[in-house]
């Protein structure tokens, strides 16, 4: 379970989360939706320890990720990250961009890396593409290589920051069909997306941000049937 | 008896050239390895940049960029029999050219690094990479890549620089033609053989970058 308290982040003199108390459990998938700037994808940076927080906490599973003793680098091996940018290794060919990790942080053998890396890639649907190089890809198979990457960490967590929103349109399905895959089986997820659809249709919950707070978290029926928060029904009135 | 000055080039002046050219060579080899090693760490603290000594590392980078090779050369070979430690041409040639690739590397490297990018570095810590992991299997390989045409670039010209490390009386291939000109006077066969010594180092090295590049773009 992830829990956050209290989460205050700053940049500068700009804080950009206010204050965030939000818990996320396991199984479960949250979408995060709001405008630009409103703090969402901070948020996911935080929970990973990729950015320092200047209040608050955040738990996961009971492990305080910005805790100085905390080994931060274990524990971004349970929780997965997928990026805007897919941000492959462009000098390693699919099979190897997924098989580098496990290798290198979970010292698994070569073979066992590879045999890994193999299954992530089938899992994505790239598994035709283990020896094709990132620039022979597009970009929805850039970002599906993303998460095998991420998914090879056997992470027990996976966060999606705008996964989808880099993509020519034509190649955001498909993105999408590979998160909705992960959803059905369990896995935990926390989507920053801007993808209504998606959020309304998998998530077992969504939280939306306005400006640094949480304004309104709810089931999906909640958030987009009957919104509590004038922010919200403003916002989505305007992405309809 | 007419006494003799001037002979003509005979074929154990070849082996003389040979000679000056493995000198060259090695002079160069030796102070590009050094150079680049230092280089590439100098690069790593210009880039992290967080302390004071990259202040002061960037100035003192910055002046064995800009002062003539020429004159560091003379000043470093003079200097050190002042405080001491007399060292001989080969010595003090090495420490300069090493010391003067290692400024112009360290750019380089920087350079290299930071054409990697800090989304790339976040997807590889993201990932359960250490710092270090993250700088040796991500940045390095894709680094390495963006800046390989420059890096031999520096090596090329610090090859023709080589040559100044002469003026201390080191005899390599522009010493040793200095040598054979005063003897035969006969400067234009002498530079053009020279000349094409130079380019016998120079060009594998250049293709073998061509094919390290070609063989990584595609």
């Amino acid at each position: 379970m992830i829990k956050i308290r209290g989460l205050k982040k700053r940049f500068g003199t700009n804080e950009v989360l206010k204050g965030i108390d939000l818990d996320v459990k396991k199984g479960e998938v949250l979408s995060v939706i709001g405008a630009s700037g409103s703090g969402k994808s901070t948020l996911l940076y935080c929970i990973n320890g990729l950015e320092p927080i200047q209040d608050g906490y955040i738990e996961v599973d009971d492990t305080r990720v910005h805790d100085r003793n905390t080994n931060v680098n274990l524990l971004r091996q349970k929780l997965g990250m997928v990026f805007q940018q897919w941000n492959s290794f462009p000098h390693l060919t699919a099979l190897e961009n997924v098989a580098l990790a496990p290798r290198i942080v979970r010292k698994k053998s070569k073979r066992e890396a590879q045999e890994i890396a193999k299954k992530q890639l089938s899992h994505v649907g790239l598994g035709d593409k283990l020896d094709a190089y990132p620039n022979s890809l597009s970009g929805g198979q850039q970002q599906r290589l993303a998460i095998a990457r991420a998914l090879a960490m056997e992470p027990e967590y996976m966060l999606f920051d705008e996964a989808t929103s880099a993509l020519d349109p034509e190649l955001v399905g498909e993105v999408l069909d590979t998160m909705r895959l992960l959803a059905d089986e369990g896995m935990t997820m926390i989507c920053v997306t801007h993808e209504m659809g998606f959020a309304k249709d998998v998530s077992d919950r969504v939280a939306y941000f306005h400006q640094g707070i949480l304004e309104e978290v709810g089931p999906p029926s909640q958030i987009f049937g009957n919104p509590t928060s004038e922010h919200t029904k403003k916002f989505l009135s305007k992405t309809r | 008896m007419e006494q003799v000055f001037f002979t003509g080039l005979q074929w154990s002046d070849a082996w003389f050239l040979v000679e000056a050219a493995q000198k060259s060579l090695w002079i160069s080899v030796l102070s590009i390895s050094v150079g680049t090693v230092l280089g590439i760490i100098f690069g790593w603290v210009l880039h992290e940049g967080r302390w004071i000594a990259a202040g002061t590392l960037g100035t003192v980078l910055d002046a064995f960029r800009s002062i003539p090779l020429i004159i560091q050369l003379v000043l470093f070979f003079n200097f050190f029999p002042i405080i001491g430690f007399p060292l001989d041409p080969f010595q003090a040639g090495t420490i300069v050219l090493a010391l003067y690739t290692s400024a112009l590397v360290a750019n380089v490297a920087r350079g290299g690094i930071e054409s990697v990018g800090e989304p790339m570095q976040r997807a590889a810590r993201s990932l359960g990479m250490s710092y270090w992991q993250n700088l040796r299997h991500v940045v390095w390989p894709i680094g390495l890549r963006s800046v390989l045409p420059s890096w031999i670039g520096v090596v090329l010209g610090v090859v023709k620089d080589s040559a100044l490390v002469s003026v201390l009386g080191y005899v390599e291939l522009l010493r040793a033609s200095q040598i054979l000109i005063t003897r035969t006077q006969e400067p234009f066969a002498i530079l053009a053989i020279v000349g094409v010594f130079y380019f016998l180092i120079s060009f594998p090295i250049g293709r073998i970058g061509k094919r390290l590049e070609g063989k990584w773009s595609s």
